[in-house]
C-alpha cells in the first residue's frame, strides 16, 4: 500500500493509495459542495447538478457518456450530501484511462437547456420517491430542525417549488462558483502506478479553472423542539432524535463512534437488547455523524403509534445510565473488535477505500491507512470514552416524528 | 493474476463444503444456504420461516442470547441469519486470522437454538413489525405482491410472512419447521478468503458433523393469484412493477436470458433507463433484473413515477420490453458483456460475496463456476442466439402489479 499526492497548477489536488495485488482501480472527484453552500433560492442545485454533469459536453452527449461507461464496464455513479457532491467510477486497470476522461467531463458538463428541462423532471420523480420514504422524511426534517437557521438544515434534495423555480442560468453560476480546482479532491485508489495516473490526470484535468471558494463554519445552537408530520395512513410511527457530538475535526470522533456501536448498533447493543430483543419495536439505534464545524448524535426509533412515549423513555433510560456510569471494558473490547473487523472488510476493496480516504482529506487534510486506523480504534481507553461523555452526553435536543400521531404526551421527549 | 482453486467436499451427512482460498486477503466469509425458506412455510402459516430466521441469534446450546452476542462479537464476526423464500442462510465474516473460532459458534447457533416461549413471543413480535414497516414502504410491499402474482404457491411465498397467517403460527410450527427443515442433505456451505483450505474443512466437519440427516421435502407447484392488481395506497408516486416468465439459472439458456434483461435493464445506457428517464423523463428509478430460484424464474420489472405520468411509463416499458428482440446491435451485447465481465472480477476483491457466489453455484449447478468459464461463456453469446431468445421467450401476457392513488389502464399489458 503506498500513499501519494500531488497538486496541479490549478490548485486540483490529487491523493492515491495504491495497491498491486488488487484487481481495480477506483477514482473519486470529491467536490467540497452539496445543500448547505446553497441560497434559499437555489435550493437543490448541487443535487439537480450531479445529475446535469452526466449530459456530457461539446464532445460527448449524454448518450455517449452513460454508453462509454458501460463499454468499459465501469461501476460508477454520483451522490450529493450536505457538503459533498462525489462522482466515482471502479473499472478494472485497463480502463483506468476512459474512465478518468468521462470523469473530467463531469466536472465541466455543458448544461444545456433542453437536458435541464427534461432532468428537472427526473429530480421532481425522485423528490416524489423519497417522499414515500418515511424515514427519509424524518432525516430531511431533523436535520431542518435540529438545523434551524444553520447551513446544515438545508434540504439536498430541495423542494418541488425550489426544483421548479430553478433556472439553468442560477445552475451555471453556482457550477462556477463552487466547481473550482482548489475545491476538488481527486482520490485514487487500487491497481496503478502513479506516475502514469499522474500523467493521465494531466492529460484531461488541467483546464478545471483554478478559483478560491469557501464556506462559513456558523456555531450550532439547536433550540428544544418536537415536531411531528402527521401521515395518518402510515402504519408504523418513525421517531427521529438529534443532538451534539464532536465536529468532524475533533479527535474524540473515534470515542463518539465506538460508543455509538456500544449503544446503538443495530445488534448487540444496549439499545438493541432493550428495546429491539424484547420486540418493543422494528428498529431502534443510536448514529454518530461528522460535518465541517459540526457533529450529531441521531436516533432512529420506528414501533408501534401507541407505544413511542413507553419506547423514548426505554431508550432515554439506555441513554441516562450512559451518561451516569460510562461503559464497561467488556463493551469497550467487543465495540473495537466489531469496528476493526468493519474496517479490514471494507478496505479490501478499493471502491470500499476510496470513500474513507477522500473524506479523511476533504474534512481533515490527513490520509490513514487501513493499519493506522485499526491502530487508533484499538488504542481507546475507557479514559477516554469517560471524557468524551463528559464533554458531549447522549442528550436530544430534537425530536421528529412521521406517522398517525397528532401529538406526544409532554413529559416525554425534551422540549 | 485471477487464477482460482476450489477445494470441495461432502461431509458423511451430505453437508457439501466449497472453499476458495485466496491469500492475498485479509478476511474470510461464510455462507451456509439451506432449502428450508417460506416456500416450506405449511399453508396458511406464512412466517414460520421468518420466526425461526429470528430466534436462531437469541441463543444456542449453553449459551444465552447475550453471551452468543458477546461471543461472536469478541471475534468481531458480522453475521446475518435471513429466511428467503428458497433458503435459510447464515452469512458471516470476519478477519481471517478469526474464521476458525467462529466456525463452532456458528454450528452451534444453527444447530441448537432456544426454540423457547420466552424467544418465540417476541421474535413472532418482531416479524409482526417488520411487516408493519413495510406497509409504509410501497415499493417492498409492490415486491411481495408482484411475486405473489407471478409465481405459483409454494413459490409464491412471501418470505416476510403475512398479517392474516401471523397470529396462526404456534412455536410447534416453528419446531417443526427446524425439525424437518433444518437439516444438512441438500444444504451447502461456502467459504472463502484467506484460510487454509484443508484446516478449515477439518474445522468443519468438527463442527457439523453431528449435524443429523432428514428428509427433503418436494414441493408441487399450484394456484398463481390473478392479476393485474392494484392496491390503493395514499403515495406521491404510482410504484409499477412488471413480471414475465424466463429461465432459471440452471437452464442451458441462462446466459442468453441474462443477456436480453441486460440490454433492457444493464447499466445506464440500457434501453429502458434511455427510452424511459433520459429521453423523457418519467422516472427515477427504473429496473428490470431476473429473479431465479432453483426450479423457476421471474424477470421483475419496476418503475416509481407520480401518478399522472404512471400511465405513460407503463406504456412506454411494456413497449420496450415488446420489442426487445429488436435491432440488437453488437456493441449493446458487447456493452452487457463488459459490465459483467467486470463485475466478475471485481468480486475476486471481496471475500463476501465470493462466498455467496461458492454456495449459489454448489446449489443450483452442482458446482462452482470459474472465472474464466464463465468469460468463455460470455465470449460465446452471440446477437443472433440472444436475439432468437427473446423472439422464443417473449412475453405472451405479462403480470402487472400498481401501488398507488389511482389504477391504470391495463390493456397494453394483456
Amino acid at each position: 500500500m503506498q500513499f501519494h499526492k500531488h497538486t496541479f497548477p490549478n490548485g486540483l489536488q490529487v491523493i492515491a493509495e495504491l495497491n498491486p495485488a488488487v484487481y481495480s482501480v477506483a477514482a473519486g472527484f470529491f467536490v467540497r459542495t452539496g445543500s448547505r453552500d446553497e441560497t434559499e433560492e437555489v435550493s437543490g442545485v448541487s443535487h439537480f447538478l450531479e445529475h446535469m454533469a452526466f449530459k456530457g459536453n461539446d464532445k460527448y452527449s449524454a448518450d455517449d457518456v452513460n454508453r462509454i461507461f458501460d463499454e468499459i464496464g465501469a461501476n460508477y455513479n454520483a451522490s450529493t450530501g450536505e457538503e459533498v457532491t462525489m462522482y466515482y467510477a471502479a473499472v478494472l486497470p485497463e480502463y483506468l484511462d476512459p474512465a478518468m476522461e468521462l470523469l473530467a467531463i463531469l466536472m465541466r458538463p455543458s448544461l444545456l437547456q433542453a437536458d435541464f428541462d427534461m432532468e428537472k423532471n427526473v429530480i421532481l420523480e425522485e423528490i416524489g420517491m423519497y417522499d414515500d420514504q418515511p424515514s427519509f422524511t424524518a432525516y430531511d426534517t431533523i436535520m431542518a430542525t435540529h438545523f434551524a437557521n444553520h447551513p446544515l438544515g438545508q434540504s439536498i434534495l430541495g423542494t418541488k417549488e425550489s426544483i421548479t423555480a430553478l433556472t439553468s442560468e442560477q445552475m451555471r453560476r453556482y457550477h462556477a462558483e463552487r466547481y473550482t480546482a482548489s475545491n476538488m479532491t481527486l482520490a485514487v485508489t487500487g491497481n496503478t502506478d502513479f506516475e502514469s495516473l499522474i500523467a493521465i490526470i494531466e492529460k484531461y484535468c488541467c483546464d478545471i479553472p483554478s478559483g478560491v471558494c469557501d464556506r462559513a463554519l456558523p456555531e450550532v445552537k439547536p433550540v428544544n423542539s418536537v415536531r411531528l408530520l402527521t401521515r395518518e395512513s402510515s402504519v408504523q410511527q418513525h421517531i427521529m432524535q438529534m443532538g451534539i457530538a464532536p465536529k468532524g475535526t475533533d479527535k474524540r470522533r473515534f470515542a463518539a463512534e465506538l460508543l455509538s456501536v456500544i449503544v446503538g448498533d443495530d445488534c448487540g447493543s444496549r439499545l438493541f437488547w432493550e428495546l429491539v430483543d424484547p420486540g418493543y419495536v422494528e428498529a431502534a439505534d443510536l448514529g454518530y455523524n461528522e460535518y465541517d464545524g459540526a457533529g450529531t448524535w441521531m436516533t432512529y426509533l420506528s414501533c408501534m403509534p401507541d407505544e413511542v412515549e413507553k419506547n423514548l423513555a426505554r431508550m432515554q433510560n439506555v441513554f441516562d445510565e450512559v451518561n451516569r456510569n460510562g461503559v464497561t471494558v467488556e463493551e469497550l473490547e467487543q465495540a473495537k473488535n466489531k469496528v476493526a473487523s468493519r474496517i479490514v472488510l471494507r478496505g479490501e476493496r478499493p471502491m470500499g477505500r476510496l470513500t474513507s480516504l477522500g473524506a479523511n482529506w476533504v474534512y481533515r487534510g490527513e490520509y490513514n491507512d487501513v493499519a493506522d486506523d485499526l491502530q487508533i480504534v484499538r488504542g481507546l481507553s475507557l479514559q477516554d470514552m469517560t471524557e468524551l461523555l463528559q464533554v458531549f452526553p447522549i442528550v436530544m435536543n430534537t425530536t421528529v416524528g412521521v406517522g398517525p400521531r397528532k401529538e406526544l404526551e409532554a413529559g416525554r421527549v425534551p422540549a | 493474476m485471477t487464477t482460482q482453486q476450489f477445494d470441495t467436499c461432502t461431509l458423511d451427512n451430505g453437508l457439501r463444503v466449497v472453499v476458495q482460498s485466496m491469500p492475498g486477503m485479509q478476511s474470510a466469509a461464510l455462507t451456509l444456504m439451506i432449502p428450508a425458506g417460506s416456500v416450506y412455510d405449511p399453508d396458511g402459516k406464512a412466517g414460520t420461516t421468518a420466526i425461526l430466521s429470528e430466534i436462531f441469534s437469541r441463543g444456542a446450546g449453553d449459551l444465552s442470547a447475550r453471551e452468543l452476542s458477546s461471543a461472536f462479537d469478541n471475534i468481531g464476526l458480522q453475521r446475518s441469519v435471513s429466511g428467503g423464500v428458497g433458503y435459510v442462510t447464515v452469512s458471516a465474516a470476519t478477519t481471517a486470522d478469526r474464521i476458525l473460532d467462529a466456525v463452532p459458534l456458528i454450528a452451534k447457533m444453527l444447530l441448537k437454538p432456544h426454540i423457547t416461549p420466552e424467544n418465540f413471543a417476541p421474535s413472532r413480535e418482531l416479524v409482526h413489525q417488520a411487516l408493519n414497516a413495510m406497509e409504509d414502504e410501497p415499493k417492498q410491499r409492490l415486491g411481495q405482491y408482484l411475486r405473489r402474482c407471478s409465481y405459483p404457491t409454494p413459490f409464491s411465498n412471501p418470505s416476510e410472512g403475512t398479517m392474516e397467517d401471523l397470529p396462526n403460527v404456534s412455536i410447534a410450527d416453528v419446531q417443526s419447521h427446524f425439525d424437518s427443515l433444518i437439516i444438512p442433505n441438500d444444504a451447502v456451505l461456502g467459504i472463502a478468503g484467506n484460510v487454509d483450505s484443508a484446516e478449515i474443512q477439518q474445522a468443519l466437519a468438527d463442527a457439523f458433523g453431528s449435524w443429523k440427516p432428514g428428509t427433503p421435502r418436494q414441493l408441487i407447484a399450484g394456484a398463481v393469484t390473478p392479476s393485474p392488481m392494484h392496491i390503493e395506497h395514499d403515495s406521491a408516486q404510482t410504484h409499477i412493477g412488471l413480471a414475465w416468465d424466463t429461465v432459471p439459472y440452471i437452464h442451458d439458456r441462462y446466459f442468453e436470458a441474462w443477456a436480453t434483461v441486460s440490454l433492457l435493464s444493464g447499466g445506464m445506457s440500457s434501453r429502458l433507463f434511455t427510452e424511459v428517464r433520459e429521453k423523457r423523463g418519467l422516472c427515477y428509478a427504473i429496473s428490470a433484473s431476473i429473479n431465479t430460484q432453483k426450479e423457476m424464474a421471474r424477470v421483475f420489472g419496476y418503475a416509481g413515477t407520480t401518478n399522472e405520468r404512471a400511465q405513460e411509463t407503463l406504456e412506454v416499458m411494456v413497449a420496450e420490453i415488446r420489442r426487445i428482440h429488436e435491432c440488437i446491435t453488437e456493441d449493446e451485447l458487447q456493452r452487457c458483456k463488459a459490465r459483467a465481465k467486470s463485475t466478475l472480477i471485481m468480486q475476486q476483491e471481496s471475500t463476501m460475496s465470493r462466498s455467496s457466489s461458492l454456495a449459489r453455484d454448489t446449489l443450483f449447478i452442482g458446482r462452482v463456476r470459474g472465472l474464466q468459464e464463465i468469460r468463455d461463456m460470455l465470449d460465446a453469446l452471440t446477437v443472433d442466439q440472444v436475439r432468437d431468445f427473446a423472439i422464443e421467450y417473449a412475453p405472451k401476457s405479462m403480470v402487472l402489479v400498481t401501488i398507488g392513488p389511482e389504477s391504470l389502464d391495463t390493456t397494453c399489458v394483456s
